[in-house]
């Protein structure tokens, strides 16, 4: 149901942008002014989703901890399981964003030969997410070359290590075959096994095929059907230097990879592709576990009004003396 | 509404945002025009039809695959005639076919190529191996 909901989705968006631009000729609605709206849509989206976050209060130390915590001092500690300090907290959080290390910790548990329950080794999810991640950073920052005027030598720098197989002409990029590969098993693997599909929504394949159309889009533009890449530059440097111009002859499907692109920033904000900003505040890993060493005092707190007990027995002690109750002033 | 950690959560934003608009602060105040590769050799000028090997949208898109075709057929195929779409025949050769009339590599090849962001020099490396044309300049 959401496999097919999603991929419906996606084809619509192709088909808006294809009839929009090829059948009405909106290539300014297409080229501008959506581009921009989506992307006005992502900076804002963004930032309201991490501003509201952090309004919310986190009394409490609540990391998530796999390693020994700070004890006497000759237990050893684990320092990026269990971090004490600001710094070690900010390297395990390094370690977590970069090199995605909780993911890398992942286990298969299964039921074998009876009532024997095994777990198992399980790299798969965590090498094609850190692929898919990388792949897609490199070629974000390979697009720059189209919204940069003179391109800045770090965009070359990563070309030119992207295309080091100098295979074909224009030469093939590893991270597009990276991108489309790790999509595809990401994909694979939410269908195949029946726990994960169980628990599969639309919200987690639409961005899957979102992705894996823009991917497909980008690749056929590049090494098969072809767009005239001067005039993409034109239009991409007129939207970065905010004088918006649509040079005629590009080709529909630059278009489609327009407004696919389109729509996932401006779906971005709303879906669980936040964790872009998410992970950066999720306090079972940006915390350190220093429950005991220091105090933590709730946020909210206020002054609460007491009745303490000198202030009861001066309320009722003659009626405690009367029922011959101790008081301790007389 | 209080926001928590608000040294750390605003840095964090204006980080995103001042990279998430990089184009824009890059090229503030720049204006850049498209680029304009010149047709104006002698060789060309002495044309009766200005005509490439292969129709202007095409060898404008895909001139690069043509260049690898050739390429492979005259160096490990050993062919060394082109049969254009209009029946005309070339010889397949970078430097003695297309810069016999793109002389002028700096005002044509790399007016686009340093444009579409190609690395001046090193990508396309066609000059890594050809020579490149002397330019009276």
């Amino acid at each position: 149901m959401g496999i097919k909901f999603s991929l419906l989705a996606v084809l619509a968006l192709v088909l808006v942008a294809f009839l929009g631009v090829e059948a009405i000729g909106m290539n300014y609605l297409f080229g501008v002014l959506v581009p921009y709206l989506a992307f006005f849509l992502f900076l804002t989206g963004f930032i309201y989703r991490i501003l509201k976050w952090a309004r919310a209060p986190v009394p409490f130390r609540i990391p998530t901890t796999s390693g020994q915590q700070k004890s006497f001092s000759w237990v050893k500690q684990n320092k990026l399981d269990n971090p004490s300090t600001k710094l070690a907290t900010v390297g395990r959080m390094a370690l977590e964003v970069l090199l995605f290390r909780s993911l890398f910790k992942n286990t298969k548990m299964e039921f074998r030969q009876g009532p024997k329950i095994s777990y198992q080794w399980e790299k798969w999810l965590w090498l094609a997410g850190l692929a898919f991640h990388y792949s897609f950073f490199i070629i974000v920052v390979r697009h720059l070359r189209f919204f940069m005027e003179p391109v800045p030598g770090f965009v070359h720098l990563t070309e030119s290590l992207d295309g080091f197989l100098q295979l074909g002409l224009p030469g093939l990029y590893i991270t597009d075959l990276l991108f489309l590969a790790a999509v595809t098993y990401l994909f694979i693997r939410r269908v195949v096994i029946p726990q994960m599909r169980y628990i599969s929504l639309p919200a987690d394949y639409f961005p899957l095929f979102l992705l894996f159309g823009l991917g497909v889009t980008g690749v056929l533009m590049r090494y098969f059907t072809k767009v005239d890449i001067v005039k993409v530059k034109e239009l991409a440097m007129g939207l970065a230097t905010l004088h918006p111009t649509v040079p005629e002859g590009i080709g529909v499907l630059f278009f489609i990879h327009l407004f696919l692109v389109s729509t996932l920033m401006a779906y971005f904000p709303f879906s669980k592709l936040m964790h872009l900003g998410g992970v950066f505040l999720s306090p079972t890993r940006n915390l350190p576990n220093d429950s005991r060493i220091r105090r933590h005092i709730n946020p909210w707190n206020y002054p609460v009004k007491v009745h303490t007990y000198e202030e009861y027995e001066d309320d009722f002690r003659e009626k405690m003396i009367e029922a011959g109750l101790p008081v301790e002033k007389e | 509404m209080k926001i928590y950690d608000a040294r750390y959560v605003l840095i964090g934003l204006a980080i995103f945002v001042g990279l998430f608009t990089i184009p824009f602060w890059y090229n503030m105040g720049r204006a850049v025009p498209p680029p304009d590769p010149k047709l104006d050799t002698p060789v060309i000028q002495q044309m009766a039809v200005k005509q490439c090997v292969l129709p202007l949208a095409e060898i404008r898109t895909g001139h690069m695959q043509l260049l690898n075709d050739w390429r492979t057929w005259v160096v490990r195929d050993g062919l060394r005639t082109y049969v254009a779409a209009d029946g005309k025949t070339y010889n397949m050769s970078l430097q003695n076919t297309c810069m016999d009339c793109h002389s002028n590599k700096t005002q044509f090849c790399d007016q686009c190529h340093i444009y579409a962001g190609l690395e001046a020099g090193t990508v396309p490396y066609c000059w890594t191996c050809h020579i490149a044309p002397k330019e009276n300049q």
